[in-house]
């Protein structure tokens, strides 16, 4: 029972650490995003200057800093507990995502869309309440 | 409509591809429970040791640009929430090929998350 109760501990913690970087992680992408400009084609030309203006973007450099601390707490956290708990566990950031994009990026977001938010972070609580571990695993 | 279609594929059925490979990388090194940066590091080292991981790291490193594309042309506020589709296709992916047991509690959970991005998408129009 305390084994659980530290498993749930150590992983709720880690859990939290991701949805606070990854959403500041993926407005800076967003925001780096708009600053390069729209996606212009699939002809090597058009690729090569759609990657080199996002690959020398500062905004971009922060974004991927921030998400790369992210993707360190996920590979320790998936080091012991199921991807299937981990993955949608991890979707409660999508609230925050939202609003950074609605107060930081100024986007309008619909009703409609802030209730498929409320409405995937649901989903969350209830995957959330669910053991981080199977019982029982065969090896991989 | 149809550039933003195979970018979307991308990120959500290469990604979480990508993702169930590094998660098998990870299970294989066995539970991390010292938490020091050397530790961690080390950890980290034993996981990039397992080929899963590369295969891994290239198919998210796919899902990354296809998700810098989509983001030129989409708002934040529809690209995330409706990318949340790959929690499905990771259920099923931890299923199939982790062999993790999926609770019917927890399938319930990702029932919510797909009626949430539908709704997300119907909130696009």
């Amino acid at each position: 029972m305390t084994a659980q109760k530290g498993l749930h501990l150590k992983t709720s913690f880690l859990i939290l650490i991701m949805i606070s970087v990854a959403p500041l992680g993926d407005t800076f992408l967003g925001k780096g995003m708009k600053q390069v400009g729209s996606w212009e084609g699939w002809a090597p030309a058009q690729l090569w200057h759609f990657f080199f203006r996002a690959f020398t973007n500062g905004t971009i450099w922060i974004a991927v800093g921030l998400l790369l601390s992210y993707f360190i707490a996920y590979l320790l956290v998936l080091s012991w507990a199921d991807y299937s708990y981990v993955q949608p566990a991890s979707s409660a950031s999508y609230i925050l995502i939202a609003l950074l994009a609605h107060f930081v990026l100024h986007e309008t977001i619909s009703p409609v869309r802030w209730l498929g938010v409320a409405v995937i972070c649901t989903g969350v609580l209830v995957v959330g309440h669910t053991p981080p571990k199977s019982p029982e695993q065969p090896p991989v | 409509m149809i550039t933003q279609t195979i970018f979307y594929m991308l990120i959500v059925f290469v990604g979480t591809g990508g993702e169930l490979f590094v998660s098998r990388a990870m299970k294989s090194i066995g539970e991390v429970t010292d938490f020091r940066p050397s530790a961690i590091a080390r950890a980290i080292g034993r996981g990039m040791s397992h080929p899963s991981m590369w295969t891994g790291i290239f198919f998210m490193a796919v899902a990354f640009f296809a998700l810098l594309a989509m983001l030129s042309m989409s708002k934040v506020s529809f690209v995330f929430p409706s990318t949340a589709l790959s929690y499905a296709a990771g259920a099923v992916g931890g299923k199939l090929f982790l062999g993790e047991q999926v609770t019917k509690q927890r399938w319930i959970g990702v029932a919510f998350v797909c009626v949430g991005v539908v709704l997300v998408f119907l909130g696009n129009k």
